[in-house]
């Protein structure tokens, strides 16, 4: 085998495995893509039903209804506000007020059906919670509970 | 004080690594054996200045300085020690300052072991290690100071994310750096081997032990990272395709093909100018895992803390680092002697095809990872690639490698016989078709995803093909009685080599039947209600707030049973840190061979009783011991003796005899 | 051809060095901020104890000249790392600094104000929840806005101020928002 032959196998063997890839990727991509709305884009946008998408914004306050396993609330970003259902354990940092991104979809009964709940937080800055131990630990004292 | 010495240490290894990047290029190049000494000494010399560094810091944690801002934002004085020190590396800056502490290791580790190699290529790859220190040193003083002043000083700092307050994510991050960073010996040494216009054996003898560390780290960062998401985040699952994830797994593909094709640069010559490109490839990812994660242009639950300012620095480093070398490459690369020819059937074209296989699974896994940034920038809206993306296009790239990893080992370098091995391995492809049908059965057919067939007969092919492979090489069936002899004089790397393709066909086993099996419960569940979940009944006994070091948790307890025996309790938790005050989730985790019980506790019901999540996750052991394989075969194979360092010296020698 | 190939990772990695210049000029955050050149809400929140009656906070303080509205609390450590700046900027007098005490006891709100200086012309209390707040926009704190002549939020900074952030970002869109 000459130098160019196995050169032309190289170039060969690496455009048929990229060929695979990218036919694997052009079927895969369509259905795996998740699209990302705001509570004021599905008001306002008809959103086909049954479409998977995220939804950000933040959990309006007093919003939150627990029953069992089930939990609904409502996921805002002030000027409009979707409803959200959820069965299951919600994450640890999810609480009214805060920063959400809601994964799932939109049902027949016009609920938002989540999936999954991401809950995020900055740390680019003291959250809240932070200094309510300051408080706790006697740092920053008369402790008045802010809840 | 003891701060500012640190901040005034790097300001010096920075003016030391400006010397050691330009006197000894320039030595080597006009052959000046003084100026090329440099090299050795400011190597050390900067190591020492970045330790001291580091140690600073570290005091500055372990003593609660909470003047110094670093240390305030992130530790508080209740922390447990092993946090205290931890949180050194749970921020950027700190994380930074680890990361161009192990670089400087490494840089001084070439002057320590490196001492038979050709002086040229040692004192290249110190200025090229140097260079890659002058640029992460400018941006931790310029953008990333971890020595900042706090003025006025609070009385208690902010405390360390309870996330991060784990033994799994304590050691998670070192590893991860003492991977992505030992890459950078390989690209140090590429460059290094560009700029001499020259690669040989002793080249790849010297980098593939380096690169067989830093790929063995690597391993380790991600198991421990992946095992600290199963326990801790109480989702039943271990691996999410996060682009944190995805920054870590990418330069590990790249890794690995390195690895493989600096055996053929070793043993046959060949490969030379494509292994040359995987080395700048996999330090390449590492950088770009470094700016994915700290620049902000990717969302990820576990990213730091962005600012746009660092990220322009990073992708300044990374245009600089990778885009430089590319270019160079683009340039030297083609006059590069051409090595061994091979046939497309032989031991070397196995391991090319492996490595045009993982180095696509590598251009994969980018884009889905940076879909969403490409989706943004084209303004298609905002979007996010999931998991099925990646397991649609990944996983049926990753089935014909292992195909062949059992194929590769048995087959001869130069010209193989491929109808040879595969009659050799008639008997291990029908135990797998075998493995493949009855694991269907076993499931009830189309009860349970297709695929697992296929995952099954994998695992089988290449556990068998290896352990066939290994019998063929001590003679067990020829000759018995003298099997255990042979295996002994085994060489090591091919002992690490059994131990890591066994330790893959493991690792598809809990792979395929977690992903295919798992069972999941949620309910609110009342004191003393039963769910049946994997065989076991789980019963909820009682829950009660429990006292931690700096936290409380509400505790529950569970009585497990099995076919109406008792058979133990477990009792997870749901802690609240006092500082910071955030509420985590502890799974309690009953492994067996089978697979794990997975229990989590959730909010109290209004209407009484608990919301809990019960899994039954078969197989995950698998995952872990798969991961275990692979490390203990790596260093298995850093043990054989033609790694240990130094080994470079007859090859250098002869070609200055000759 | 064959030094075609040798090309072809600089071509790659050049197409994805243009991606990521152009990524890090985006907003790549999950959750717009969705207040961004509305309004300032309706609110009208009370003074900080021994400030004066009437130096709270409502819409209307917030409309005819440029502000800069400062979330702070006491309770907030990064407050204190921005603050010193905060007292310059008074001094300079570019723009008038409102602040909002955020989920405080006003008490404390004020009496960190006295051991730190006090930059602002006037300050609204918002204690817990925070509800007029997070109507504002606020997601944590510190945070600052900065509100136009006709009292619509134009900018929103997350995190503590530096000279920086103050420099490059904020005193150019004030400037062009005075013009």
């Amino acid at each position: 085998m000459t130098r160019k032959q196995r050169r032309l196998y190289f170039v060969l063997l690496g455009m048929v495995t990229l060929g695979a890839a990218v036919a694997l990727v052009l079927t895969a991509i369509s259905d795996s893509l998740v699209y990302f709305y705001s509570p004021t884009d599905i008001v306002s946008q008809r959103i086909p039903e049954g479409r998977r998408m995220r939804i950000g914004g933040l959990v309006e306050e007093g919003s939150v209804k627990k029953d069992g396993k089930a939990v609904t609330f409502k996921i805002t970003d002030i000027t409009n506000a979707v409803p959200v259902a959820y069965a299951g354990i919600l994450p640890d940092l999810f609480r009214e007020g805060q920063g959400v991104v809601v994964e799932g979809r939109i049902e027949k009964d016009g609920l938002f059906h989540a999936s999954e709940v991401l809950a995020k937080h900055d740390e680019n800055y003291m959250p809240k919670e932070v200094a309510e131990a300051l408080k706790k630990s006697g740092q920053w004292n008369d402790g008045k509970q802010a809840k | 004080m003891i701060a500012e010495i640190g901040h005034f240490a790097l300001v010096l290894a920075l003016c030391v690594a400006v010397v050691q990047a330009v006197i000894p290029l320039v030595g080597a190049k006009r052959g000046m054996g003084s100026w090329m000494a440099v090299a050795g000494p400011a190597s050390a010399l900067q190591f020492l200045l970045i330790a001291i560094a580091f140690g600073a810091l570290t005091n500055a944690y372990v003593t609660s300085d909470f003047s110094v801002m670093n240390v305030a934002q992130n530790s508080h004085t209740d922390k447990p020690m092993l946090y205290k020190v931890a949180g050194v590396w749970s921020n950027h800056e700190g994380s930074l300052l680890l990361w161009i502490t192990i670089l400087a290791l490494f840089g001084y580790a070439v002057t320590l072991f490196g001492r038979n190699l050709p002086p040229g290529l040692k004192s290249r790859a110190l200025a090229v290690q140097a260079m890659i220190s002058v640029g992460f040193l400018l941006f931790i003083l310029l953008t990333s100071n971890p020595f900042a002043r706090l003025e006025p000083p609070p009385v208690n700092g902010n405390g360390l994310n309870p996330m991060l307050q784990d033994p799994g994510l304590a050691f998670h991050p070192p590893f991860l750096y003492l991977g992505y960073v030992g890459f950078s010996m390989a690209f140090s040494f590429a460059i290094a081997a560009l700029l001499e216009g020259r690669v040989d054996a002793a080249w790849a003898r010297w980098v593939r032990p380096w690169t067989l560390a830093a790929w063995v780290f690597l391993t380790c960062g991600i198991v421990l990272g992946s095992w600290w998401a199963y326990y801790t985040l109480g989702w039943g699952g271990w691996w999410y395709w996060d682009p944190v994830e995805n920054a870590s797994f990418m330069p590990w593909l790249a890794g690995t093909a390195l690895l493989h094709s600096t055996v053929v640069v070793e043993k046959r010559d060949a490969l030379k100018s494509w292994t040359i490109l995987l080395a700048i490839v996999a330090f390449g990812f590492s950088l770009l895992g470094t700016f994915l994660v700290r620049s902000g242009v990717l969302t990820s639950v576990h990213a730091f803390a962005t600012d746009p300012a660092r990220g322009v620095f990073i992708l300044m480093l990374l245009v600089l680092a990778v885009g430089g070398s590319f270019i160079l490459y683009a340039m030297r690369a083609p006059a590069m002697k051409m090595g061994g020819l091979f046939a497309p059937v032989s031991r070397e074209g196995a391991l090319l095809l492996n490595n045009v296989l993982m180095a696509t699974g590598a251009a994969t896994v980018l884009l889905g990872t940076l879909y969403p940034l490409i989706a943004d920038a084209l303004n298609l809206g905002k979007v996010s690639v999931g998991p099925p993306f990646f397991n649609a296009v990944f996983l049926p790239l990753m089935a014909p490698m292992v195909m062949v990893m059992a194929v590769a080992p048995m087959m001869a370098w130069k010209r193989g016989d491929l109808a040879g091995v595969l009659d050799r391995l008639k008997f291990v492809a029908a135990a797998a078709l075998a493995a493949g049908v009855l694991v269907w059965f076993l499931q009830g057919g189309s009860a349970g995803p297709w695929w697992t067939g296929a995952g099954f007969a994998l695992a089988t092919w290449l556990s068998l093909g290896t352990l066939i492979d290994l019998a063929e090489r001590i003679r067990l069936f020829q000759a018995p009685a003298e099997a255990l002899g042979r295996a002994i004089r085994l060489p090591r790397s091919a002992w690490g080599m059994v131990l890591a393709h066994f330790g893959v066909a493991v690792f598809i086993v809990g792979l395929t039947a977690s992903a295919a099996w798992t069972t999941e419960h949620i309910q609110s569940q009342k004191l003393g209600e039963t769910v049946m979940v994997g065989g076991f009944g789980v019963t909820l006994k009682s829950v009660e707030d429990v006292p931690g070091p700096n936290y409380t948790a509400s505790r529950a307890t569970f009585d497990i049973s099995r076919d109406g025996e008792s058979v133990g309790v477990m009792q997870p938790e749901k802690r609240t840190y006092r500082m910071p005050p955030r509420p985590t989730t502890t799974a309690a985790i009953r492994s067996g061979m089978t697979g794990d019980l997975y229990v989590v506790i959730g909010d109290a019901d209004p209407k009484g009783g608990y919301v809990t999540r019960l899994y039954f996750n078969p197989c995950i052991p698998w995952l872990w011991a798969g991961g275990a394989l692979l490390v203990i075969g790596g260093l298995v194979s850093l043990a054989d003796r033609r790694h240990r360092v130094g080994a470079p010296a007859r090859a250098a020698e002869r070609r200055v005899a000759a | 051809m064959r030094r075609a190939l040798f090309l072809l990772p600089v071509a790659i990695f050049a197409v994805l060095a243009l991606l990521f210049v152009k990524g890090l000029t985006m907003n790549p955050r999950d959750i717009p901020s969705v207040l961004i050149d509305r309004p300032v809400p309706e609110m009208n929140l009370a003074p900080l104890p021994g400030r004066g009656e009437a130096s709270g906070l409502a819409t209307a303080d917030l409309r005819g000249r440029v502000s800069l509205v400062n979330i702070y609390g006491s309770w907030c450590i990064a407050c204190v790392q921005e603050h010193p700046y905060l007292m310059e900027y008074k001094k300079a007098g570019i723009v008038p600094i409102h602040g909002i005490d955020w989920r405080d006891d006003p008490a404390l709100g004020a009496a960190w104000l006295k051991k730190h200086g006090d930059p602002y012309d006037r300050v609204g209390v918002d204690p817990a929840p925070g509800r007029a707040a997070v109507d504002f926009g606020v997601t944590g704190a510190p945070e600052s806005f900065i509100v136009d002549k006709a009292g619509v939020i134009r900018y929103k900074h997350i995190g503590p101020i530096s000279p920086e952030v103050w420099n490059k970002t904020l005193l150019p869109i004030i400037r062009e928002l005075q013009k």
